[in-house]
């Protein structure tokens, strides 16, 4: 086996993505991509739907062909190399049902044949993700985390050193959710692995990864760790309030104001961005003061991923 | 990668591939069950030595309405003579009937019934009624279909008897009638070897065509293959079990039919083998071509119809098809179901061994390389 990721220098990234192209008919899917992943890092590709994460995890695993540029996994292009690659690449894809009438032993077992692992090597699987219960139950029977985490310990049944997982999280619950993050994280405690999981919830994110990729429309956005981010894209804070229901106020009444909120007439919220709270706040306060404006509630908070994802969009994450 | 690996692998695929098709009951019903039942049925059905019952309407005037007002013209008094009077009971009218006995032919049965034209002409296109009589004139007219054979023996058979005012068959002269008794004569024997060759095809292209497009739609064929596992493994563990489980179902079919109704394999159990691998392959073949590329149940569904309705029609699984024109045998004959069927029956009926099913066996090999070879490169896995 050439291809491990032990055998490539520290400073060589395990993935890197160069230009790359990609489009379906009428869609650019991705439209020039760079990224490069080192090793032992954790990244969140961090987008709404369609923004093209699924196409570009799936070109990294090689399982869709770029139209133009390079990928290249610890340094070896997919061609030529499938199987030295598959061998050191876990993944799991957005929605993949197994079959349906095999128990979680038997789709363990039966993946673990195409990478000549024993039996042990599937109950520690089972062990790993929490599917004790579970062994001898049909796929058919288990619950969407479950079917997750089974998703989840077939990508790592083979020790990878990459490891990628296209939305794990989605569509589950909060409990759901932190129980996939937490064998996420004791893989982050023990092992080298460089893993690159795809997400539309920030605070998965936030949680899990060193690294965040924000993607749109084919394209990288901004790129860097959560305080990288916060700090060269939102340096400032955020005021948001409601007012009391009696309070009759309009977009066009905040027009001519001194501040820049965004007035969100039904729901009788708003929000605008200030550089230095101490400075701004007393002077809006006065301002509502003055017009007789009775707040309901306001919080002052700093930006959030999804404040930057809406100043460079115009869009929240979910939408 | 040393030998171990392989076999592990394959034998894995083997064992998933087995267990997820034995814990379908429908696999169970339809290759299994549903052959059985068929071969019950329509055995019992055609192959039964019941009494041949067959029933005549005479217009009106013919017979009284009321049979126990005495005979009316010529045909009412033939009746009156020679048939037993049934009075109505239940669903059926007032009838005469009349028993032919041949210790050879068993018994025919003719019920007599009297109805008006408009009633006599729907109840014969319903098929409840073999031949319509009328009198006119002191003559008796038989209405029938001429391209009907059994009408024209039916009307033979009343002809005699009324010309010679008799309610017999005119004893033969100086022939006798030997019944044929021939092994493999039965419609049995004909039905069994078309529902073996049916349910290979039904099998493939079912459980190997659909299980394929239903596992590239779920997106688990792409997650496979993003395994260091053996795209070749994957395809000839499917294969094997198929070709267990036909193996299986054939054997419980074949073993039901000698049970129940006596049916022999008169050809050599080699030649039958022969011919079931070949066809095993030949629509192996098929049925990887058909799913190499659709990813969406729905189109599999309709493709896979495409394939096996035309065949199932046309190449006499039930009834031979030399009964369709002549122009079209030489097409029906090329068809990959029919050269199964008669490759199978020349070995279960006619007792043909190696030599004479080479060619056919030959064929249906060629048909499954070849499309197995044109659908593995488009094939889709991704
Ligand atoms: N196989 C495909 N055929 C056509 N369009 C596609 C295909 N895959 C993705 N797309 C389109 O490409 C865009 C990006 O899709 P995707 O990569 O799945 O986004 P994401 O995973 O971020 O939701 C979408 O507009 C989607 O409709
Ligand atoms: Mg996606």
């Amino acid at each position: 086996m050439r291809a491990h990721a032990s055998s490539c220098p520290a400073a060589d990234p395990v993935i890197d993505v160069q230009a790359v192209y990609k489009s379906f008919d009428s869609v650019e899917a991705v439209r020039g991509v760079d990224l490069r992943i080192m090793e032992g890092q954790f990244t969140a590709i961090l987008g709404p739907n369609g923004a093209g994460k699924t196409t570009l995890v799936e070109m990294i695993e090689g399982i869709q062909k770029p139209e133009q540029g390079s990928i290249r996994i610890t340094g070896l292009p997919w061609r030529g190399n499938e199987d030295a690659l598959h061998r050191i690449m876990g993944i799991s894809l957005q929605e993949t049902r197994f079959v349906d009438r095999l128990t979680v032993f038997e789709t363990i077992r039966l993946f673990a044949g195409f990478y000549d692992l024993d039996n042990g090597r599937v109950d520690e699987i089972i062990d790993m993700t929490g599917l004790c219960e579970k062994r001898d139950a049909y796929v058919v029977e288990l619950s969407g985390g479950q079917r997750q985490r089974l998703a989840l310990g077939l990508a790592l049944l083979n020790h990878p050193a990459i490891l990628i997982l296209d939305e794990p999280t989605t569509g589950l619950d909060p409990n759901a959710r932190r129980e996939i993050w937490s064998i996420l994280l004791a893989l982050k405690k023990k092992c080298r692995t460089s893993l690159v999981l795809t997400t539309h919830y920030m605070e998965e994110a936030e949680h899990l990864c060193d690294r965040i990729v924000i993607m749109d429309a084919g394209k990288i956005l901004a790129q860097g760790s959560l305080d990288q981010l916060l700090e060269n894209h939102c340096a400032g804070k955020i005021i948001a309030f409601s007012l009391e229901p009696d309070v009759d106020v309009s977009d066009a009444a905040w027009m001519d104001g001194p501040f820049p909120v965004r007035w969100n007439t039904d729901q009788r919220k708003g929000s605008f961005e200030v550089t230095q709270i101490e400075n701004d706040l007393p002077a809006f306060i006065d301002y509502l003061k003055a017009r007789q404006w009775k707040l309901k509630d306001m919080e002052c908070r700093r930006k959030t991923l999804d404040d930057l994802f809406v100043s460079m969009t115009g869009r929240r994450l979910h939408e | 990668m040393n030998k171990r690996i392989h076999t592990g692998q394959f034998a894995r695929l083997f064992a998933a591939h087995f267990k997820e098709i034995i814990r379908k009951p429908e696999v169970i019903f339809w290759g299994v069950i549903f052959p059985i039942l068929m071969s019950l049925g329509l055995g019992i059905a055609f192959t039964g030595k019941g009494d041949i019952v067959r029933t005549i309407a005479v217009i009106d005037a013919g017979i009284p309405s009321d049979p126990a007002g005495g005979p009316a013209g010529a045909i009412g008094g033939f009746l009156e003579r020679h048939a037993e009077k049934i009075p109505a009971q239940g669903r059926h009218p007032a009838r005469y009937r009349i028993d032919l006995d041949n210790e050879n032919l068993g018994r025919t049965t003719f019920y007599f019934i009297s109805t008006p034209w408009e009633e006599a002409r729907t109840l014969l296109k319903r098929g409840n009624l073999n031949v319509i009589m009328e009198e006119s004139a002191e003559q008796i007219q038989y209405h029938f279909d001429p391209l009907n054979t059994d009408a024209q023996l039916i009307y033979l058979k009343l002809s005699a008897m009324f010309t010679d005012n008799r309610a017999q068959i005119p004893a033969s002269r100086n022939e006798g009638i030997r019944p044929l008794t021939l092994d493999g004569t039965r419609y049995i024997d004909f039905l069994i070897p078309g529902l073996i060759a049916m349910n290979i095809m039904m099998s493939c292209m079912w459980g190997m065509s659909y299980g394929t497009i239903e596992k590239r739609s779920r997106k688990l064929l792409r997650r496979m293959v993003a395994t260091p596992m053996r795209k070749s493994h994957y395809l000839a563990s499917l294969m094997a079990v198929r070709i267990l489980m036909n193996f299986i179902e054939g054997v419980l079919l074949v073993v039901f039919a000698w049970l129940m109704f006596d049916v022999k394999i008169q050809g050599s159990i080699a030649a039958v083998m022969a011919i079931f691998i070949a066809g095993n392959i030949a629509f192996g073949g098929i049925a990887m071509f058909t799913s190499s590329r659709t990813a969406s149940t729905e189109a599999g569904n309709g493709l896979i119809n495409a394939i096996v309705m035309p065949m199932m029609v046309l190449s006499g699984i039930f009834f031979s098809y030399h009964n369709f024109p002549d122009w079209s045998i030489p097409l029906i004959r090329i068809l990959p179901l029919t050269m199964l069927t008669d490759g199978i029956r020349s070995v279960f009926i006619e007792g043909a061994g190696i030599s004479g099913i080479v060619l056919p066996a030959g064929i249906l090999t060629a048909i499954g390389i070849i499309f197995f070879s044109v659908g593995l490169r488009i094939f889709k896995w991704h």
